[in-house]
């Protein structure tokens, strides 16, 4: 965190000013590192047997908040007779469909309701649903779980969630994580002892994480283990508690809640497939839940259309329903690199990325961009994206010949941030404005200004046009007034749409407001008030020390400038606060309403002790108790019984690529993961299996502080260039007496991909792990170089392969396998003979690694 | 731990060495030396009726001096802004101190030179002469403080000698010039300074290195050692010969010029332990650990 | 005078961003410094001088930290701090337990010294005393001597060697005269350089060091806080957590000019001495 969000970790250093200990767990002793408490060295890839170990240590010892549990979470919620665990089936939960490597998650739901019969048809749209990581398009709710939910209270029932994960996480011992972490019992038990003394109605724990968790093929169970952890020990909701995950790029968060994602539509709305979702209604029905406030999503649907298509959208046409584009499959970015090699995606816009030095494996990214037709890159410098065709990786080993490439490449000067209005939204989803400062100079616009007079332009293309095909972007609202002398757009109106507006033309103050009569438009309801009373709500600066610690008058924070989440369960389930040092909301029986520092995350004038009519509906059918108002059963799942593709519960599994085997399970590998079969896409042996010495280490890709991302804006800037100035491996003084690297010196890396070269930075921050038996070394490569630039150097990335988590799609770069030699790496076509050479000795073939 | 063991970070200088060049500032400490000798010389030379000698040594002050000044604002990061020495006068910074002793002895050397060479105002050359006798000392001192009076440890920490080390080695340098113009009528205070200026230089190097405890290292390693011996070998020689090629014109002449080289080497071997001194940090981190100790 | 203004690094909280190098090169317009993969941890700045005026030193230490755990595995020698990395197997490190490690940073600057031995050298006058006690150059009046350089103790004033003027931090002059932070301070997310009235941060600083010490950090000290050393006490102090010659820093400082008196008084004597010597020379039979 020190590393990459320097300027928030000034509050862990205010936290620890005040006493807080500080735990750091990752493969290599960081910044953060050195200033922690405690550093636990992890093997990568390793997270969910850590976690889950630490979740036995919980479950074994009782040291979990019982009444924040009962209250709660779905401890006590009955899962049907179906389910199967991993513990039952070796690594494999009920359900897997193995020819498709996909699970049919219909036996994790609660019981309670019939289980339909798998038919042919049902389970192509499962798949189809899967593939499309519908899941994640049901955003914070999840999916509605089916019919009464059967709880017992007691927590003994054998099929409650709470004996579930007892059984679950039976064997993840204190000895099973020393075995696979590389963690040392000693660690291991104060970590165990910090987290737990540390949390209760007094206390509590915050977990931040960010990329070291989510690239992995496990990566959403890894944050789903650390859910789990924090719920036991009732750290959600609550001030000082959380799961805090760090963002990437200064607004990754505001592009996921505006989504720059293909299935989601704004506010976490999931994008209608095709042939399923037919009309409005039907997609209303499909995607809403009974229960919570996505049970209002007729309104939220509704208000979008209304704000994209304005008058065009009546209640007779659905609302322009039909305007919305539908899913046809995965398009997530790694399978339209694909459909690029296969023909079908012909053009491609990169507005601010840089796959061929930032994406995963990222000559096939370039050879995905060799096979188009156009090509437009966005960008402040020629990065490596925009100039492949000329001086790639593949121009200098002659795979590639300048004059075959026949993509016409367009490239466009992009303004950056501080020559444009907007706003960020960062992982407090704060969301703050920044004004311009200076005009861009040159031909540099805003891709606020691109977007909009693109569309402009094709829409006076279309002026004429009877086309039916035609009208949803003929009717399309795309008025915005223009400013400056450079037409730019005003940002701050296209913030006022977002916000909304309802009769009148009124600014609303908040999505409670948002009807789906038509009355009301709203561009994403999430963000709902941050133009409320025609005020820029973001812009607001009144600093900390001239208001309390919540600081509500600093930007403005969706939903509802709300600071913390689920901030219901930082009361008893009677209203009162779980300790006084802990305060944050209360009931105020006299006024009839929650109250406190914060916005409540609740229906304001909910009492603790309201139980809804049988037949309630949305927010209605919430009770006084069921904090987790997003969830379809009002509770937080300890176990998920719909919603994540590859299991109810996180289990350890390897890395795609690992030198060790999986300790636990016949299945060693989470057997959803996403896997693309391609000639530039093989994967090494794993798991023990013959071949896999070839490549004995662990290597991992992570930031430096100094520089950026795929380097576009740091690389090229000799302030940041000269504190870093070269692509660089670190290793272990024991790993370079084994491989005769030395420091300075220049080592060659070598994967089933690609070989690349880096200095040699020798230290003892990289230490040796003992994994089940074993010393192991890991190899730490920061992933910024590529071979444009002020420093250049090789890019990581040429060494990773895709093998992607199913949920979300995310490449596994956290933890692979690879060599490491002395020296320098062979030039032009010898490097391809060099890695061919290691593919033969490892005996890859195109079914290596796909096993399941 | 020995005394010696100490740390550093990464072995780099905790100070800056010095920007100058060696053949300009060295040459510089040189040549101001041998011009304000010269002109003691001169000045004796004419107060006692030495003609020869007071015109040899006019000219060897002049032209040391001219040479001297030509290196020094060649050293300028700005030469043009030179005159922006004489914006002040500071005590505190022996530059400034130096400067206004420069411009005050070196239009007398010029002038006394003028006189000697072309015969013309002769009242004014002498008084010249006179007034540059009195003011070449200074001129041969101050670079002692110049040079002490920076943090590099082979300099500071001989804050006390080095001014008399200069002084006598610039009294060797004088005198061997003497000895090369003078005639033999007109030689024997030449040779006089000359051996006794040899003489305190090779003693007061040894002095001032013996009291320099770890720094006195920095004199003993690289080209500083072999300037300093060969400094040492030159004088002794050179003082040697002087003293006794009293009835040889040429054994003096010999002994002059290797009083002069002497000389030279002597600053060349000072500026070079200084700067060996600057970029190693033990001589910075020790002596000062050592004064922390004792307190 | 206004008041002395300075800053308190507290390196303890240094997290090494280097934003403090940053900032400074972007607002005072400081040239860039080279690209020099060094193999000294994670510092390839190397040094203070005319192109850099913050610095942020790394030091890996086989120390424990108080009662940090660093759970790292090592035995083997390991070559000291004090080596050269080009010549060394591995980053230099203080050596000790096998198995212990810390990582320190701290962030160097300008001493901003109360006897500031570069500024009583300068024979131009191009190096001044502001009205906030700091010490800066005036690049109109250098002209390059070059004095300033070895007269500074801490190394830090440089020349850049295209326009062969001295340059270094100026504590923000043209900042802190509009009564803002100097951009260094501002940057730091972590408060590890803190910038006020020199009295004031010299109580916070006495605080802190007792706060550390209670908790355990026993070797947590002040460099350059107090008034009595050899430059009279540093406009910029800091909290270290080892000796200062581990992060470049020289134990005990003094201005040389210091010992100017004593030193002019040598020179006078000499000089009489050569004046002395000449006129013997002259004495007696020819
Ligand atoms: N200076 C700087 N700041 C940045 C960025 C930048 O490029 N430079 N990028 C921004 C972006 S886009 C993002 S997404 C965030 C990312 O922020 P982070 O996630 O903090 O960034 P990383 O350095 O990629 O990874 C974090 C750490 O994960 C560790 N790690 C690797 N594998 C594992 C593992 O299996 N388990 C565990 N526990 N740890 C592991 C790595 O050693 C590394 O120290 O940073 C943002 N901030
Ligand atoms: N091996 C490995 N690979 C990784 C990761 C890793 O940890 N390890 N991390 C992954 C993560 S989390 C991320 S976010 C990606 C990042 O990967 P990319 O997004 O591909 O890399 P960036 O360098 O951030 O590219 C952003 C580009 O946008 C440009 N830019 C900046 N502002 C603007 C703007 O306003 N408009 C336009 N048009 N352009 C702009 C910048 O100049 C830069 O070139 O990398 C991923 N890849
Ligand atoms: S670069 Fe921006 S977003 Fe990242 S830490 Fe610094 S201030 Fe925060
Ligand atoms: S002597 Fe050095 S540290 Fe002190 S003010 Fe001058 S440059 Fe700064
Ligand atoms: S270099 Fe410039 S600032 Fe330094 S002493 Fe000379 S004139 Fe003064
Ligand atoms: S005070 Fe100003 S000039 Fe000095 S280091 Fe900080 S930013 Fe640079
Ligand atoms: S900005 Fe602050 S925390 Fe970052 S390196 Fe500089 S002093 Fe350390
Ligand atoms: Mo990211």
């Amino acid at each position: 965190m020190a590393e990459c969000h320097p300027v928030g970790f000034q509050w862990v250093m205010e936290a620890k000013a005040r006493g807080a200990v500080v735990i750091h767990v990752d493969p290599r002793f960081t910044r953060t590192s050195a200033l922690a408490d405690l550093h636990v060295p992890i093997r990568a890839g390793t997270d969910i047997a850590f976690l889950g170990g630490l979740i036995h240590y919980i479950l074994e010892n009782g040291e979990y908040f019982r009444e924040y549990l009962l209250a709660y979470t779905n401890a006590a919620s009955i899962v049907r007779e179906e389910f199967r665990d991993t513990e039952d089936l070796d690594g494999l939960f009920s359900g897997f469909i193995e020819e498709a490597r996909k699970y049919d998650p219909r036996s994790w739901q609660y019981a309670g309701s019939e289980m339909p019969a798998p038919s042919r048809e049902v389970d192509e749209e499962l798949l189809l649903m899967t593939e499309t990581a519908r899941v994640e398009a049901h955003g914070s709710g999840g999916p509605e779980v089916a019919g009464e939910i059967q709880t017992d209270e007691t927590l003994q029932h054998p099929r409650c969630v709470f004996q579930i994960l007892k059984r679950h996480f039976a064997r993840y011992t204190a000895e099973v994580v020393e075995q696979i972490c590389g963690v040392p019992r000693e660690s291991f038990d104060r970590v165990c002892r910090l987290v737990t003394e540390n949390s209760g109605p007094e206390r509590t724990t915050a977990i931040a994480y960010a990329v070291g968790w989510t690239q992995h093929t496990t990566g959403v169970q890894n944050i789903r283990a650390a859910a789990i952890l924090q719920l036991l020990l009732g750290n959600i909701g609550r001030p000082g508690g959380g799961i805090l995950a760090l963002r990437g790029h200064a607004n990754i968060q505001g592009s996921t809640d505006i989504p720059a994602l293909f299935d989601l539509l704004p506010a976490y709305i999931p994008m209608p497939h095709l042939g399923q979702n037919e009309g409005l209604a039907a997609y209303l029905e499909d995607e809403a839940a009974s229960k919570g406030y996505w049970g209002k999503m007729s309104t939220y649907m509704v208000s979008l259309l209304k704000a994209w298509w304005g008058e065009h959208a009546t209640a007779d046409n659905d609302y322009c329903f039909d305007y919305l584009p539908r899913l046809t499959g995965n398009h997530s970015t790694y399978h339209t690199v694909l459909k690029q090699m296969e023909g079908v995606c012909k053009g491609y816009l990169l507005l601010g990325e840089n796959p061929a030095t930032g994406s995963s494996n990222s000559r096939y990214q370039r050879m995905g961009l060799a096979a188009l037709d156009w090509l437009v890159v966005r960008d402040f410098s020629l990065i490596e994206s925009a100039t492949w065709w000329k001086d790639g990786p593949e121009i200098e080993t002659g795979e590639m010949r300048t004059e075959d490439i026949r993509t016409e490449v367009f490239f466009l000067p992009a303004a950056a941030h501080t020559e444009k209005s907007g706003s960020f939204t960062n992982t407090d989803r704060l969301l703050q404005w920044r004004d311009q400062a200076v005009e861009p100079a040159g031909d540099a616009r805003s891709d606020l200004w691109f977007v909009y007079h693109l569309g402009r332009l094709i829409r006076e293309r279309l002026a004429d046009s009877d086309d039916p095909m035609d009208l949803p972007i003929k009717q399309l609202t795309w008025d915005y007034p223009t400013e400056g002398t450079q037409g730019e757009p005003s940002a701050e109106a296209v913030l006022a749409e977002i916000n909304g507006f309802g009769p009148g033309g009124r600014h609303l103050g908040s999505y409670e407001e948002l009807r789906d009569d038509g009355s009301t438009t709203c561009g994403c309801w999430i963000y709902c008030g941050v133009y409320a009373d025609g005020v820029n709500q973001a812009r607001r600066r009144k600093p900390g020390w001239e208001q309390d610690h919540v600081a509500l008058e600093w930007g403005w924070a969706w939903p509802a400038n709300r600071r913390i989440l689920y901030n219901r369960a930082s009361a008893d389930p009677g209203g009162r606060p779980w300790s006084d040092r802990k305060a944050y909301l209360r009931w105020d029986a006299e006024r009839g309403r929650w109250t406190g520092p914060d916005t409540p995350d609740f229906p304001p004038t909910r009492a603790p002790d309201h139980r809804p009519p049988p037949d309630a509906k949305g927010p209605d059918a919430l009770s006084g108790t069921d904090a987790f108002i997003m969830q379809a059963d009002g509770k937080a799942w300890l176990y998920a019984p719909a919603g994540i593709v590859d299991g109810p519960l996180p289990a350890h599994y390897e890395p795609q690529e690992s030198p060790s085997d999986n300790l636990l399970y016949k299945y060693g590998r989470n057997p959803a993961r996403e896997l693309i079969e391609h000639p530039v896409n093989r994967y090494q042996p794993s798991d023990g299996k013959p071949g896999s010495e070839v490549f004995p280490y662990v290597t991992t890709t992570y930031r430096l502080t100094e520089h950026h991302t795929a380097g576009g804006m740091s690389r090229w800037v000799p302030y940041l260039s000269e504190l870093q100035p070269e692509f660089f491996c670190e290793i272990s003084p024991e790993l370079a007496a084994e491989r005769g690297l030395t420091h300075l010196g220049w080592a060659t890396i070598v994967s089933a991909r690609a070989v690349i070269e880096a200095r040699v930075l020798v230290t003892e921050r990289m230490t040796p792990l003992t994994v089940e038996g074993k010393r192991l070394h890991q190899i730490g490569l920061p992933y910024h170089w590529g071979n444009n630039g002020y420093s250049r150097g090789d890019s990581a990335n040429e060494l990773a392969h895709l093998s992607l988590d199913p949920n979300i799609h995310i490449q596994e770069v956290k933890a692979m396998a690879c060599d490491i030699r002395p020296g320098r790496r062979p030039r032009g076509p010898a490097a391809l003979e060099l890695v061919r050479e290691y593919r033969r000795r490892a005996g890859i073939t195109e079914r290596t690694g796909m096993e399941i | 731990m020995s005394e010696d063991a100490f740390t550093s970070y990464y072995g780099r200088p905790v100070l800056k060495p010095p920007v100058w060049k060696a053949l300009d500032i060295a040459g510089y400490l040189f040549l101001g030396g041998l011009a304000g000798a010269s002109s003691v010389l001169s000045a004796g030379a004419e107060l006692t009726g030495r003609p020869r000698l007071a015109r040899g040594t006019r000219i060897g002050a002049a032209g040391a001096i001219a040479v001297s000044l030509v290196a020094l604002v060649h050293d300028l990061g700005r030469p043009g802004r030179f005159v922006n020495m004489l914006r002040v006068l500071k005590w505190t910074s022996p530059m400034s101190v130096g400067s206004w002793i420069l411009s005050a002895y070196a239009p007398l050397a010029g002038a006394a030179a003028f006189s000697a060479v072309t015969g013309r105002l002769p009242r004014i050359g002498t008084a010249a002469a006179m007034a540059g006798g009195v003011a070449g000392p200074a001129v041969a001192a101050y670079t002692g403080v110049l040079l002490a009076d920076t943090a590099v440890p082979g300099w500071h920490e001989g804050h006390r000698e080095l001014p008399y080390l200069f002084v006598s080695s610039a009294a060797a340098a004088g005198g061997g010039l003497g000895l090369l113009v003078a005639p033999r009528a007109e030689v024997t205070p030449a040779r006089r300074l000359g051996v006794a200026g040899g003489a305190a230089e090779l003693l007061v190097a040894r002095l001032m290195r013996a009291r320099l405890g770890t720094v006195a290292e920095a004199y003993e390693t690289g080209r500083a050692r072999v300037l300093m011996r060969a400094a040492e070998a030159l004088t002794g020689a050179g003082a040697l010969t002087a003293a006794l090629g009293r009835g040889d014109r040429r054994l003096s002449a010999a002994g002059g010029a290797a009083l002069l080289a002497g000389s030279a080497l002597t600053r060349f071997g000072v500026f070079e332990a200084g700067m060996t001194s600057s970029k190693d940090p033990k001589y910075t981190v020790v002596p000062q650990r050592a004064r922390l100790r004792t307190g | 005078m206004t008041q002395r203004m300075g800053f308190f690094t507290d390196t303890s909280v240094c997290i090494g961003c280097k934003a403090c190098e940053v900032a400074c090169k972007e607002w005072n317009h400081v040239p860039e410094d080279g690209l020099n993969f060094t193999g000294m941890s994670y510092d390839n700045t190397e040094q203070l001088g005319a192109d850099t005026w913050r610095h942020v030193a790394f030091i890996e230490q086989r120390k424990p930290l108080a009662e940090q755990e660093p759970g790292v595995d090592h035995e083997g020698p390991v070559p000291p701090l004090g080596a050269p990395p080009d010549a060394a197997p591995m980053t230099p490190m203080a050596p000790g337990e096998g198995g212990d490690l810390r990582w320190l940073m701290a962030s160097d600057v300008c001493k901003h010294c109360t006897k500031a031995a570069c500024l009583d050298v300068c024979p131009t006058g191009a190096l001044f005393r502001t009205e906030f006690g700091t010490v800066v150059v005036q690049s109109d009046v250098c002209n390059g001597c070059g004095y300033c350089i070895p007269a500074c103790p801490f190394g830090v004033i440089g020349q850049r060697e295209d326009d062969g003027r001295a340059w270094k931090c100026t504590l923000c002059y043209d900042r802190i005269g509009d009564g803002l932070e100097p951009a260094c301070a501002k940057a730091c997310p972590t408060d590890s350089i803190q910038y006020g009235p020199l009295d004031e941060l010299r109580e916070r600083a006495a605080a802190r060091v007792a706060t550390l010490n209670d908790a355990g950090v026993d070797d947590a000290r002040l460099y350059l806080a107090d008034t009595d050393d050899g430059i009279r006490g540093a406009g910029a102090f800091f909290l270290l957590l080892d000796d200062p010659e581990v992060y470049g820093l020289p134990p005990d400082p003094i201005a040389t000019t210091r010992d100017l008196p004593a030193m002019w008084r040598h020179a006078a004597l000499a000089a009489a001495g050569l004046l002395g010597a000449g006129l013997l020379a002259f004495a007696g039979r020819a």
